[in-house]
């Protein structure tokens, strides 16, 4: 029933051609094809990787709509660049807009104001830029999450998982010389807080901000730079690792959920031509069709209501983009006086440590994960197969700590806000934040690990003793109990579709002779987070414990049915009859 | 893309029996011991459209609709886009120009009819069919991997430069070497004596110089400061006139100057106030004055609140005590803001009596040097 010549396409929709351009019958297609293919010969790869194999599930559309996202910024932005113009050059500003006809500024902001008020569209283009920048941004991360808990990012996939991170950086830096384009004074407080930053790092710091901002700041150079940043050199970068990500999946071949038929040796899913061009193609265009709403809507960065950068103004409540709130709430965490004079040089630890360190550590540990992962498990495999978060307790917590991590630092981002909106003292939340930091992700990672435990161990009672059907049944004796019965095999096959973890045991590295491994001290730092990593996990049942379990409810069950030889229980529910061939057409 | 094996057969994930063909070196090996047997993927089922010409002509007729509606969306878009007018009119909509609403509408109700009706398409006429497609080991296989290596040998060993150290040597060094130039030439992105870094110790603030108001440039008389104001002011540099003979800045000095001559002037009861040692002589009946920039990370300070005397940073919420010489009460900055000598001219406004002591805004490596 797998294989492509049991299955009877003659009841396919006559609209549909399930075969499309073969030799035999050349068609259009087939002739460009192979006019093509006399110039280019690429018939050779295009012959597996048109009918490709993609697995489905919801959670692989996350990357895609970073994917889709991105095009749209492509053509959004170049949009924006036909008006904008990068300069710092003041001018009167003689526009639409009322408030500010007159007002100094520079050409940039007045440039951008233009496209608000007097291109038509250009406010569309320019908030459906800024929200596809947004969930650019954000469903890279959510793909990076999902990625991390089912054990994507193992053996082969290590490299793109590290494409995958360079991607969030440089998405980050691409969307912060962004929206510090139109140098109004919310975007002009965002840059010069990053000279701070550039100043407060060791020796270099005061030249770097006097080389990038093309002397003092606030300079007349910075807007031009960031311009030819934000629109070539990161586009560039973001496109070329965008597309070695996209390669390397397809060389990898996606991965996929364990069940019945889909192994670690195969993929199954649908075909690239058509099904996965239409549906992607499709969700081109929804993903794009949401943002024009949104940019249709949805008012962002309106800054008309800011106004000009001044450097001596500043509005309360400033806050970067949110994908950069978590950093700059580290900065509002930092105790009072974090700083330090040595040998007459000021070293700035209130933002060296939350911007120049924590944050590019944090990419960096995000990076290892992998790596890390991998020398722990000591697993050369190649994986293929997705594991469900709790099937990996200890890798799920570290993420979850992470995240608590990440959620709590951004919480201090918007500690005004929170103030303010929940009427609490600000020094109060960033008390309390300081704390939370430490404790939180530790917490996080306790709780999450156990939680997974727990679930682990469910699903063993669900292997071992069936579901509870909700039915109580009181025996002759008086006594109740509720009725178990066994799942059905698809899902019981689908729930012991799992590895068995194997802690890391000092020797097991031992070659042919079996002298000991040279750096054994490494071994055993290793062989002990191995066991801190496995040996709490609950492991699948074996086929004896399953057999015996089944004896065991057979029994109990041909007690409760009255009946006089051992019955399997489905005689309570339609488990039997859903896999069973002959019901066809069945909608659940 | 993909490793090209053909040996390989294509389809087959599963004898027709059901039990595993046998699986290559490179994956998990344990299966025997699995608990249940992989029972196989689930036949595949039949759906409404492909069974019943009804059904099928139905979902013909919705994806029809789907694309005509976009197309007719699109139309709307280009009459919208002739028909609102944008400019002086932009918020005429929900706090929204009508155009940018009716433009985006059109647009993302176009797109997003062409989406769900390939979308429709793919999943209630395409044929449905799962397919299987085994996997390779993202390696090459051992023969190719050896081959490589070899022919990287051979043509390492025919170069000779393992064996011709001084040449490697210098070669490697010339290359190295060019890096100096290639870093050398971003020297001039701050051109000339901009890259003076000493500029950051000191302001346009001299002795004598009148404090003004930031917007309008007029002078504060000491008399009409109350106690409980908080006035943003500047240096009288900034705002250049022939009566007071200083000279015009333009450009990037302007906004440099600018950025760094920003104060804040405030009076408070003069008891209130405990003066640093040696500041004795800064204030002028309780009016005092301090830079405007954080000591943190150089955001202008803005938030004052007249009963604490305490001003904050909205940036990153550094407070300070303006009656304790500006000390750091809450919050990630280090330093206190530096203050601004005060003294009154003969016409009793408010002047400096020096620049300020001490570089002001965000710290950096030099700083106590200059």
């Amino acid at each position: 029933m797998s294989t492509d010549s049991r299955i009877d396409t003659s009841k396919v929709a006559t609209s549909n051609g399930t075969t499309a351009a073969t030799a035999s019958k050349p068609g259009p297609a087939g002739s460009l094809a192979s006019w093509a293919d006399d110039r280019l010969g690429l018939a050779t790869a295009m012959k597996k990787n048109l009918r490709k194999v993609f697995p489905d599930h919801w959670s692989f559309m996350l990357g895609e709509i970073a994917l889709w996202s991105f095009v749209v910024l492509l053509l959004t932005g170049v949009f924006l660049t036909l008006w904008f113009n990068p300069s710092m050059g003041h001018i009167t500003y003689e526009g639409s807009y009322d408030q500010l006809r007159g007002v100094g500024m520079s050409e940039s902001m007045a440039s951008t104001l233009n496209i608000s008020f007097d291109v038509r569209g250009g406010l569309l283009m320019r908030q459906m830029h800024h929200w596809a920048a947004m969930i650019f941004i954000a469903s890279m991360m959510v793909h990076l999450l999902r990625v991390a808990f089912t054990g994507a990012y193992r053996k082969p996939r290590e490299l793109n998982w590290v494409i995958g991170c360079l991607l969030l950086l440089l998405g980050t830096l691409e969307g912060f010389t962004g929206y510090s384009l139109p140098d109004d004074l919310l975007s002009g407080t965002g840059v010069r807080a990053a000279d701070g930053f550039l100043k407060a790092t060791p020796v270099a710091g005061s030249y770097m901000s006097f080389l990038l901002f093309g002397g003092e700041f606030p300079g007349e150079s910075i807007i031009p730079r960031l311009y030819i940043i934000h629109v070539l050199l990161i586009p560039g970068i973001l496109l070329a690792l965008i597309a070695a990500h996209m390669l390397l999946l397809v060389y990898h071949k996606h991965t996929q959920w364990p069940g019945p038929g889909r192994t670690e040796q195969n993929v199954v899913g649908f075909p690239m031509l058509p099904v996965y061009a239409a549906k992607a193609g499709g969700f081109f265009f929804m993903v794009f069709g949401i943002i024009a709403i949104m940019g249709g809507l949805l008012s962002i960065n309106p800054v008309w209501k800011y106004g000009p950068y001044d450097p001596t103004k500043v509005t309360a409540g400033s806050q970067p983009d949110w994908y950069m709130g978590w950093p700059d709430g580290l900065l509002r965490l930092v105790p009072t006086g974090w700083e330090s004079v040595i040998f007459g040089y000021t070293i700035s630890w209130n933002v060296m440590l939350p911007i120049l360190i924590v944050p590019p550590m944090m990419l960096v540990i995000l990076m290892l994960l992998p790596f890390i992962e991998g020398w722990i498990t000591g697993d050369k495999r190649d994986h293929h197969l997705l594991q469900r978060p709790r099937n990996a307790p200890t890798r799920t917590a570290v993420m979850v700590s992470l995240m608590t991590f990440y959620g709590l630092a951004w919480a201090a981002g918007g500690n005004d806000i929170i103030a303010i909106k929940l009427d609490l003292s600000i020094n109060q939340i960033t008390y309390f934040i300081r704390v939370a930091i430490f404790l939180g992700p530790a917490l996080a990672f306790w709780i999450t690990r156990r939680w997974c435990i727990s679930l682990q161990r469910h699903d063993n009672e669900k292997l071992l003793h069936g579901y509870e059907t909700g039915v109580i049944t009181r025996s002759p004796e008086g006594q109740y109990a509720e009725r178990h019965l066994p799942i059905n095999e698809t899902s019981a096959y689908t729930l012991t579709a799992r590895d068995r973890d194997e802690v890391y045991t000092v020797g097991s590295d031992t070659d042919a002779s079996g002298v000991a491994a040279p750096n054994s001290r490494s071994e055993k730092l290793r062989a002990r987070l191995s066991s801190w990593m496995y040996s709490h996990n609950v492991q699948k049942p074996t086929r004896a414990e399953l057999e015996e379990a089944r004896h065991h409810a057979e029994h109990e069950a041909e007690l409760q049915s009255g009946l006089d030889h051992p019955v399997d229980g489905h005689q309570f529910d339609d488990h039997r009859l859903r896999d069973t061939d002959d019901v066809p057409l069945r909608d659940h | 893309m993909s490793n090209d094996n053909s040996s390989t057969p294509e389809h087959p994930v599963n004898a027709p029996d059901g039990t595993p063909v046998p699986y290559e070196t490179h994956v998990p090996t344990h299966r025997e011991t699995e608990p249940i047997a992989d029972p196989g993927l689930p036949p595949h089922t039949w759906r409404p459209t492909d069974v019943d010409p009804k059904a099928e002509k139905r979902a013909e007729r919705q994806i029809a609709a789907m694309f005509i509606a976009a197309m007719i969306s699109a139309i709307l878009f280009v009459v919208a886009y002739f028909t609102f007018e944008v400019g002086d009119n932009w918020d005429t909509f929900a706090g929204m120009g009508a155009s940018t609403v009716a433009l985006g509408l059109t647009l993302g109700v176009s797109l997003l009819l062409i989406g769900t009706g390939i979308i429709h398409l793919a999943r209630k006429l395409m044929a449905d069919h799962e397919m299987v497609e085994m996997r390779h080991p993202a390696a090459s296989p051992q023969e190719d991997r050896d081959a490589t290596v070899q022919a990287l040998n051979d043509g390492l060993a025919e170069a000779g430069i393992g064996r011709r150290p001084l040449v490697r040597n210098t070669m490697i060094g010339a290359v190295g070497v060019l890096g100096l130039p290639a870093v050398v030439l971003l020297r001039d992105l701050a051109p000339g004596n901009a890259l003076d870094i000493s500029k950051l110790g000191h302001t346009i603030w001299d002795p004598g110089m009148r404090l003004v108001r930031d917007v309008v440039g007029t002078p504060i008389l000491a008399s009409e400061v109350e106690v409980g104001d908080l006035i943003n002011g500047t240096a009288e540099a900034m705002f250049p006139t022939e009566e007071n003979g200083y000279p015009e800045l333009h450009g990037a000095e302007e906004q440099a100057e600018k950025a760094k001559a920003a104060i804040i002037v405030v009076r408070m009861d003069p008891d209130d106030i405990t003066p640093l040692e040696g500041r004795e002589k800064w204030t002028v009946d309780g009016i005092i004055c301090y830079s405007k920039i954080c000591t943190h990370v150089g955001c202008p300070i803005s938030l004052y609140e007249r009963t604490t005397h305490h001003v904050l940073c909205p940036c990153h919420q550094s407070t300070f005590d303006l009656a304790d010489h500006a000390r750091v009460v809450f919050g990630p900055a280090a330093r206190p803001l530096p203050q601004l000598p005060l003294a009154v001219d003969d016409e009793g406004y408010l002047v400096a009596q020096s620049d300020f002591t001490e570089p002001i805004g965000a710290s950096f490596w030099e700083r106590e040097k200059l």
